[in-house]
């Protein structure tokens, strides 16, 4: 029964295919990617020297909201999504996703939400220009009129991710082969289930404080306004309350795809797949109870300043365990370090480095002179860039053989890798430093103390971006033509994707395979 | 040879030797650069938090020296270019509970002096005097509670420094025209708060941090050491001008603060007595186009042409070149549609608001001819 796919562009519009729909997510993450990749270098030429040269502080608040949320509603969870569209049913020996319409419509929605979103940039009054965390009363009151399309852009990003996330749970739960039961699942469908279940409890949240902003801006509520009864932290709360498990959406499924790759180039089986497991449920359900580490400077109680303080420090050891894991895994093992490798030992470095200045933040007292500087701007971009998006570039290295059939340039791949890894450092490592002598975020201009740091980080920040076109070229390289690739790809690899022909074909695991 | 001064190629140069020490000049020296640390700051609050900081930093240091020494010993040893064989062990429970443990007990090593801290910190019970601190867009008003003295602190940075016309000096949008003056030694209470957006009053050597809510009043407290100027900005994102709103704290021995702070009454009362003068039209256009320039060109830019919609443009526009009184209401009680237009009546004396009204009104080519007394505006206020 088997057949190719539709001719033209209708073969994307109306597809329902996995694969299609999953290509169709990574390349849409990967112009969104480039995108807000523009917004970060206005932002760093800006930073570049002392002094308004380039941009003026209303734009430049617009840039760095701009920012934000194209890295994070329209880079990294599209780009997941779309790993976990074209690998969970072929990891799980599944024909197709659970729900192939709702797969089709969920990506489509996506492309008019940041069209909105984008728009806004030319709109009177401009984008929004009150940070990617949009806190009330600077996002309700004194927001500019383009404010209410942010909203909608939102709530349909959400519904997407909502449906993807509905898809995911139901195709884990309902499409595995026989025999592949829970804890033989590849990690990096545990992870993604467990991400899912995160998406379903927080999107609507996200929905929730949007729909609260929209009231107050055109309704006549006060939820955010103390003059009328409200309570502007309310607002933090709430966005916070999403804000956190998000965090964690956009790192658990990076966890799944560098437990893939550590095992096949170490030639070792996983170290400690069931404590993996365990510890991805951990900081699932941790990521609920420390909202508030975003706000210690809001004027807490002490007893839940404590609370927030401890739940959070808690979170270093499931997150250790992973880490102690993945070098176990490669202790011993038989290593080769072709780019996916390479993208994932970077992962777990930086990441780890990520992790250790998140849990200086988390020591509260410390964190009155950490908050809202450039140390916590380096902090998140070293769980982001090295944790998100260097195990985005990673799976896609390690996987795209068996997408399109072809080894990507292996050269090319290293020298890309490189770049990045010298280019992403030189822009987030001097950050840490330019917080720790006092540098606020989001500020458009600086003394002088804080010039060294700031042009090397934008020196850094332009290597990181002609990086990624290095990338794009190798991508399209390899889907054009190159060597052949086996079916296997690479020295035994674990996991069912690799039983299936090189380029996968448009269908695969018509009949399931049978999972000893 | 002072900041600009300097080539860019030989700042890039000096960025590209990191580790070499750059050229500096006797000028260059006031600024601190090339800055690694926190700093200790002047309290003992501040010198706990700096502790805690370098403890929980030397643990990082510490596990990351062990993880990463493994994952480079093991990348070095175990390559298969080397011959290494792979084992094949993937499991062991007592490993697992060894690296569960251990982090858990430095955990609790590194909680128990935190809480201390934060103990200390939210503290702020028996203050020796209270300042009221009110974030406003973009400036900071600090109020000596039952002391009769108020007054706002604005950026003192020239624009022309800002957009490189002149050279920057050391403390570039670190200055304010007029610092918090807090004597040393004492325990001053802070009561925060905000009149528009959330703000966030931050002074590094003190390692205050609070935020400033709209609606809503934070305290914190400081007691510094020795004399100085200690300086800080704005932490949380405000709208335009959020880096461009620094805070300046000088604290000196208790003598001095005693008569600073009466001088400031008297100065007080003498403002007070000027809004039964009458000035003439030059004084008061004088005196209004400082005004404008310190208060109102940082939205409505000091051509009048403002940044619409948002900033309307105050050249031409309806209001300025409209009834007295409308234009008086706008500047007094703030605008009923647009939230950015705060209301200045209580932010400036009348002399000011008078002063100010008159410049508005004659500048840009408004022409309009009027000349505004204080006496005007208490009447204004008063309606």
């Amino acid at each position: 029964m088997a057949h190719g796919p539709a001719k033209g562009f209708t073969r994307w519009l109306y597809t329902t295919n996995h694969k299609d729909i999953g290509s169709m997510y990574l390349w849409f993450s990967f112009a969104m990617f480039l995108l807000g990749g523009v917004f970060a270098l206005v932002i760093r030429a800006e930073l570049f020297e002392p002094g308004l040269q380039i941009v003026e502080p209303e734009l430049f608040n617009q840039m760095t909201t701009m920012h934000g949320l194209v890295m994070v509603f329209g880079a990294v969870m599209p780009a997941f999504v779309g790993l976990a569209n074209w690998m969970i049913p072929m990891m799980l020996g599944a024909p197709d996703m659970a729900l192939p319409r709702m797969n089709n419509w969920s990506f489509w929605i996506l492309p008019f939400a940041f069209a909105m979103m984008t728009s806004t940039l030319f709109m009177e009054g401009g984008a929004p220009n009150f940070g990617w965390t949009f806190y009330a009363p600077l996002s309700t009151t004194y927001a500019p009129p383009s404010v209410t399309f942010f909203i909608f852009a939102v709530h349909i990003m959400g519904a997407s991710s909502i449906m993807g996330a509905i898809n995911i749970i139901a195709t884990i739960m309902n499409m595995r082969a026989p025999g592949m039961t829970y804890m033989k699942m590849p990690l990096f469908v545990w992870t993604w289930f467990i991400t899912a279940y995160l998406l379903i409890a927080v999107m609507p949240v996200l929905a929730g404080v949007v729909t609260m902003m929209l009231f107050d801006i055109h309704f006549g509520t006060s939820f955010f306004d103390a003059a009328g009864g409200g309570d502007p932290v309310l607002f933090q709360h709430v966005f916070w309350f999403f804000g956190h498990p998000e965090v964690y959406i956009m790192i658990l499924p990076a966890f799944g795809i560098v437990s893939a790759i550590i095992p096949t180039f170490a030639r070792k089986p996983l170290f400690g797949y069931s404590s993996m497991v365990y510890a991805t449920a951990s900081i699932a359900f941790l990521s609920f109870v420390v909202w508030a580490h975003h706000m210690f400077t809001v004027g807490m109680p002490l007893a839940g300043e404590l609370a927030f303080m401890y739940m959070t420090m808690l979170i270093a050891v499931p997150t250790g365990v992973k880490v102690f894991n993945w070098v176990t895994t490669m202790f011993k093992g038989s290593m080769t370090f072709e780019t996916p490798m390479l993208f994932s030992i970077a992962f777990v470095i930086l990441f780890s480095i990520g992790g250790f200045s998140g849990l200086m933040l988390a020591i509260a007292p410390a964190d009155f002179q950490y908050h809202d500087t450039y140390f916590v701007v380096a902090h998140f971009h070293y769980v982001l860039v090295p944790g998100a998006i260097f195990s985005i570039t990673a799976g896609v290295y390690y996987w795209l053989p068996k997408w399109c059939g072809n080894m990507y340039n292996e050269t090319m791949g290293k020298t890309h890798f490189w770049t990045a890894f010298i280019g992403l450092n030189l822009t987030f490592f001097p950050m840490h430093f330019a917080g720790l002598s006092g540098m606020p975020r989001r500020i458009p201009d600086y003394n002088m103390m804080f010039a060294d740091w700031n042009m090397i980080s934008s020196v850094g920040a332009f290597l990181f971006g002609a990086a990624q076109i290095l990338f794009l070229f190798n991508v399209i390289a390899t889907i054009r033509g190159g060597k052949k690739a086996t079916d296997e790809v690479w020295e035994n690899p674990e996991g069912l994707e690799w039983t299936v022909a090189s380029p996968a074909p448009y269908h695969t695991f018509s009949k399931p395979p049978q999972v000893s | 040879m002072l900041y600009r001064a300097r080539s860019l190629l030989s700042r890039l140069l000096a960025v590209c030797l990191m580790a070499a020490v750059p050229m500096q000049s006797m000028a260059e020296k006031e600024v601190e650069r090339w800055g690694l640390n926190m700093t200790e700051g002047v309290t003992t609050v501040s010198r706990d938090i700096f502790g805690l900081h370098m403890n929980i930093l030397w643990w990082c240091v510490g596990i990351g020296v062990v993880v990463f020494g493994v994952m480079f010993y093991t990348m070095l040893a175990h390559r298969k270019s080397k011959g290494a064989k792979a084992e094949n062990f993937h499991e062991s429970t007592t490993l697992e509970i060894i690296w569960t443990v251990i982090p858990f007990v430095i955990l609790i090593i590194m909680a128990i002096p935190a809480t201390t801290t934060l103990k200390q910190i939210y503290d702020t019970e028996e203050a020796d005097m209270d300042v009221v601190i009110t974030g406003y867009q973009w400036k900071w008003k600090y109020e000596y509670l039952g002391q009769d003295v108020s007054f706002f602190s604005l950026l003192s940075t020239p624009i022309e420094e800002i957009q490189n016309l002149k050279e920057k000096n050391p403390n570039y949008l670190l200055e304010v025209d007029e610092p918090l003056v807090i004597p040393i030694n004492k325990k001053v209470r802070f009561l925060i708060t905000a009149n528009d957006v959330i703000h966030s009053w931050w002074v590094p050597d003190l390692a205050v941090k609070k935020d400033a809510i709209p609606g809503f009043m934070n305290a914190a407290w400081t007691r510094v050491d020795e004399p100085g100027i200690y300086r800080g900005q704005c932490a949380e994102l405000c709208g335009k001008d959020h880096g461009f709103m620094p805070i300046v704290v000088k604290a000196v021995p208790q003598e001095e603060y005693d008569q600073w702070i009466s001088e400031r009454r008297e100065m007080a009362a003498k403002l007070k007595a000027m809004a039964n003068q009458t000035f003439s039209f030059d004084e008061l256009y004088s005196k209004g186009e400082q005004v404008y320039n310190t208060v109102c060109a940082a939205c409505h830019q000091a051509n009048g042409e403002g940044i619409p919609p948002t900033f309307p443009a105050i050249k031409g526009s309806p209001v300025a070149t409209g009834p007295l009184a409308g234009h008086m209401d706008m500047v007094i009680n703030g605008s009923r549609t647009n939230p950015a237009m705060a209301a200045f009546g209580d932010q400036l004396s009348e002399v000011d608001l008078a002063a100010v009204v008159t410049f508005q009104r004659n500048a840009f080519g408004n022409n309009m001819g009027d000349t505004i007394q204080p006496i005007d505006v208490l009447k204004a206020k008063q309606q």
